[in-house]
């Protein structure tokens, strides 16, 4: 691939139903460039799970994915209270969210932890008041 | 086993997916918290929850997964069954509860993991 490749998507922090259509959409993007199922799986879990963080703590935000040369990059900002304690949140099982969210099946303190499993690269800057904002990458063949 | 096959093991309702009764699944999970399914499965074809809203299906887009059964006789919404018709995901409900459902598929074969 010569030409990078940048996808664009709103996150829309009001509705929780339709959080994920971006990695959806996604998905099919990668699968039409041809990548394997492998990197579109853990691309695609990897923004999903970013896209529902999105939704319950920040109130939407703007995801980015771009196509690199052997990497796929996706950024993930949103401008919301940012994130007190990076390594708790870290944690598996440490969670911050609200009671209504784990009775959507989420919000157990797996989103983060989940992120870095799938990626080959991760790195989170966050201020407190100002918002967050997560890089990921994996890199494929 | 067919989906066919699993669907008569749980007395099944088929909602979306008429095309897939004659795919084969080789295993499944059972679990109602969409943070563990996206953190622990590996290619189980078969989710079986009782959690009913769209990030169910989204959930098991991600997971390339290719059919989903609901217990405890739990309807998903109309959006859902819509996003499963576009996604391509088989839906069934069925009147057991999940821990019996698992049980049933399993006893009959259906492992929890694919190797």
């Amino acid at each position: 691939m010569n030409d990078t490749l940048v996808f664009h998507f709103e996150v829309d922090g009001e509705d929780f139903t339709s959080a994920g259509q971006a990695s959806v959409q996604i998905k099919k993007n990668l699968r039409q460039l041809g990548m394997s199922p492998e990197v579109i799986r853990r691309v695609s879990i990897a923004m999903y799970e970013g896209e529902i963080n999105m939704v319950i703590h920040a109130g939407g935000g703007h995801a980015t994915v771009t196509i690199e040369e052997g990497y796929i990059e996706i950024k993930l900002e949103d401008k919301g209270p940012g994130i007190k304690d990076i390594e708790m949140a870290m944690m598996e099982g440490y969670s911050t969210a609200p009671d209504n969210v784990r009775s959507l099946g989420f919000g157990a303190g797996m989103g983060l932890p989940n992120m870095k499993r799938y990626t080959d690269f991760m790195t989170i800057e966050s201020e407190v008041g100002a918002g967050t904002t997560v890089t990921m990458r994996v890199n494929y063949a | 086993m067919k989906i066919s096959r699993m669907q008569e093991l749980l007395s099944a309702q088929l909602l979306v997916g008429e095309d897939s009764l004659e795919r084969e699944v080789h295993s499944a999970c059972g679990c109602d918290l969409m943070s563990d399914v996206l953190a622990y499965v590996k290619d189980q074809a078969v989710l079986l929850t009782g959690l009913i809203n769209p990030q169910v299906i989204r959930t098991a887009v991600m997971m390339d997964m290719i059919c989903i059964v609901f217990v405890r006789s739990k309807k998903p919404t109309e959006e859902m069954l819509e996003l499963a018709r576009e996604s391509g995901i088989a839906l069934f409900s069925t009147d057991k509860r999940l821990y019996e459902a698992c049980g049933l598929l399993y006893a009959n074969g259906l492992g929890g993991k694919t190797e």
